[in-house]
C-alpha cells in the first residue's frame, strides 16, 4: 500500500520540488519562481473569480458537449443503421471531421455573433464529428447473430434501439465521447480567446497581454487541473456505465 | 459492389455542393454569411494562382512536418525506454496520466511570450499535443508484448537491445502507427489553430486576414483547403500504415482455416 502510494506520488513530488528549487532565485521575467506563481494562484483564483470566470466557461463547455453528444448519437444511429445512407454520407463526414475545428470560429461568428451562443455552437461543431463517426462504426459493427435474433423475435422500433443498437455501440460511443471531451476543452478556450468578456481563456490572454506573468502561469496551471479533473470524472463515469463491457472483455481474455 | 458505394459517396458530396449553392441563392441564408458554392470555388481559383497562398500552405505543412517528426521520435524513444524498464513505468504512470489531459491551448500565452508569432510557437504547441498521442500508444504497444515470446527471448539470452529490436518493436509497431496517425491529424489542428490565434505564418493567419478584411468567400475557400489537407493527411497516414504493416495480422486479415 505504502509502496503504491510512493510510486504514484514519487515522481510528481520530485518534479514539483525540482521546479520549486530551480526557480527559487529565478531572475527570468517569463519564468518567475514557483513560490510567486503559487501566491498568485491563491490571490487570483478567489471564489468570486471562480464564479465570474470559470463557471461561465464550464457552463458553455457542458452545454456544447451535451448538445454534441445528443446530435452525434442520434445522427450516428440513423446513419449507421442504413447502409445506403452511410455510403452517401461518409465522404462528407470525413471532410467535416478533417477541418481543424478552430477555423470554424470565424464562420460561426458571422452567424451567431460573439455571445454565449457562438461559443456553444463552436464547441458543438467541433465535438460532434468524433461522436458521430464512432457511433456509426459502433452501430455498423453490431453482432450479426444478435441482430438476426432480435429481428426473429419481432423486436423492432424503440425497443430495438434501446436493447440492441445502443448497448452494442456503447463502447465505441464512449470512445468518441472521450475524444470529444478534449476537443471541447480546446474549443472552449479558443472561442474565449477570440471574443469574450469573461471566461478562463479570456482571462489568461488578458494576463498575458498585460504581462502579469505569475498570474498567467497560475491560469495555465488551473487550466491543466481542469483538464485533468474532467478526464478523471469521465473515467469514473465510463467505469460505471461500461462495467458490463470491461467485465465481459476480462472474462473472455481469461478463458 | 464498390462502384455503387463510390457513386453514392459522390452523390452525397454533390448534394452538399448543391445545398450550399441553393441556400444563399434562395435567400434562406444571407449571402454575406454563406456565399454560394460557385463563388467559394471562384475565390479558391483566384487564391490558387497567387504565390502568397502557396507560401502559406508550405508554411503550415513545414510546421506540421517538423513538429510531427520531433513528437514521433521523442514519443517512440521515451515510450520504448519507459516500457522496457518496469520500474520507470511504475514511477512515471501517474505523471503521464496527469500531464496528458492538459489542453495544449493552455500553452498559447506562454508560446506567445517565448517565441512571439514565429514558427517556434507553432512547433511548441504541435509537439506538445502530438507527443502524448504517440507516447500513450507506444506504452499500450509495449504492454501488449506476448509474455511467452519475451521469456523465450530471455532464455536464449538475447541482449537488451536484441529483445527491444526483435520482440518489443514488432509488437509495438501497429500501436506506433496508430499513434502516428492520431498525432498527424492533431498536429494539423494545432498548427492551423496557432496560426489563426497568434498569427504565426501559415494558412491560419491567412484565414484571420480574410476574416478581418471581410473577404468571406476567400475565408470559406481557405477553410475548405484546410479540410482537404486534413483528408489528404488521413489518407496518406492510412496508406503508410497498410504499406509498412503488410506483414501484420490486422492488415493481412484472418488466415482462412
Amino acid at each position: 500500500m505504502i509502496k503504491r502510494l510512493l510510486l504514484v506520488l514519487g515522481l510528481p513530488v520530485v518534479l514539483f520540488v525540482t521546479w520549486y528549487a530551480a526557480s527559487a532565485s529565478s531572475e527570468n521575467f517569463y519564468a518567475p519562481p514557483l513560490r510567486q506563481i503559487l501566491i498568485a494562484f491563491v490571490d487570483t483564483w478567489t471564489p468570486e473569480r471562480l464564479r465570474a470566470d470559470v463557471l461561465p466557461s464550464l457552463a458553455r463547455l457542458g452545454a456544447g458537449y451535451l448538445l454534441a453528444a445528443l446530435i452525434g448519437i442520434a445522427a450516428g444511429v440513423a446513419i449507421g443503421a442504413s447502409p445506403r445512407l452511410r455510403a452517401a454520407a461518409e465522404p462528407v463526414l470525413e471532410f467535416f471531421r478533417a477541418i481543424p475545428p478552430p477555423v470554424l470560429v470565424p464562420v460561426i461568428m458571422l452567424f451567431a455573433g460573439i455571445g454565449n451562443g457562438m461559443k456553444v455552437i463552436v464547441i458543438v461543431s467541433g465535438c460532434v464529428w468524433p461522436i458521430l463517426l464512432n457511433t456509426v462504426e459502433g452501430v455498423r459493427a453490431t453482432d450479426g447473430v444478435l441482430s438476426d435474433t432480435t429481428r426473429a423475435y419481432g423486436i423492432t422500433g424503440p425497443a430495438r434501439l434501446r436493447y440492441l443498437l445502443l448497448p452494442a455501440a456503447s463502447p465505441q460511443i464512449v470512445a468518441g465521447l472521450r475524444q470529444a471531451l478534449s476537443i471541447a476543452i480546446i474549443l472552449m478556450v479558443i472561442s474565449e480567446m477570440f471574443a469574450a468578456s469573461n471566461g478562463l481563456g479570456f482571462t489568461i490572454v488578458q494576463f498575458q497581454r498585460s504581462f502579469a506573468i505569475p498570474e498567467m502561469w497560475s491560469g495555465i496551471i488551473l487550466l491543466g487541473l481542469l483538464g485533468f479533473g474532467l478526464s478523471e470524472l469521465f473515467r469514473l463515469a465510463e467505469r460505471s456505465v461500461l462495467a458490463w463491457y470491461h467485465g465481459l472483455r476480462d472474462a473472455q481474455r481469461r478463458s | 459492389m464498390p462502384g455503387g458505394r463510390a457513386l453514392l459517396g459522390l452523390s452525397g458530396l454533390a448534394g452538399l455542393l448543391v445545398l450550399v449553392e441553393v441556400l444563399p441563392r434562395a435567400g434562406i441564408v444571407p449571402e454575406s454569411y454563406l456565399p454560394p458554392t460557385s463563388r467559394i470555388l471562384a475565390a479558391l481559383a483566384e487564391e490558387a494562382v497567387t504565390a502568397g497562398f502557396w507560401v502559406a500552405v508550405a508554411d503550415t505543412l513545414t510546421a506540421w512536418a517538423i513538429g510531427l517528426a520531433i513528437a514521433v521520435v521523442a514519443g517512440v524513444a521515451v515510450g520504448v525506454l519507459i516500457g522496457a524498464v518496469p520500474v520507470l513505468r511504475a514511477v512515471t504512470a501517474s505523471t503521464v496520466e496527469f500531464l496528458r489531459p492538459i489542453p495544449s491551448v493552455a500553452l498559447i500565452p506562454l508560446a506567445v511570450l517565448l517565441y512571439g508569432s514565429d514558427l517556434g510557437s507553432t512547433l511548441l504547441l504541435v509537439v506538445y499535443a502530438a507527443f502524448w498521442q504517440v507516447l500513450v500508444q507506444v506504452l499500450y504497444g509495449v504492454a501488449d508484448v506476448d509474455p511467452v515470446a519475451d521469456e523465450t527471448a530471455r532464455s536464449f539470452r538475447f541482449t537488451a537491445w536484441a529483445r527491444i529490436r526483435h520482440v518489443l518493436w514488432p509488437t509495438a509497431l501497429p500501436y506506433v502507427f496508430t499513434g502516428i496517425r492520431l498525432a498527424a491529424s492533431v498536429a494539423l489542428v494545432l498548427a492551423v489553430t496557432t496560426e489563426l490565434v497568434i498569427g504565426a505564418p501559415g494558412l491560419g493567419s491567412v484565414i484571420a486576414v480574410a476574416q478581418s478584411s471581410n473577404a468571406i468567400p476567400t475565408m470559406y475557400a481557405l477553410i475548405v483547403v484546410t479540410g482537404l489537407l486534413g483528408v489528404a493527411i488521413n489518407l496518406a497516414a492510412r496508406r503508410a500504415e497498410r504499406h509498412f504493416l503488410a506483414w501484420h495480422q490486422s492488415v493481412r486479415g484472418e488466415v482462412p482455416s
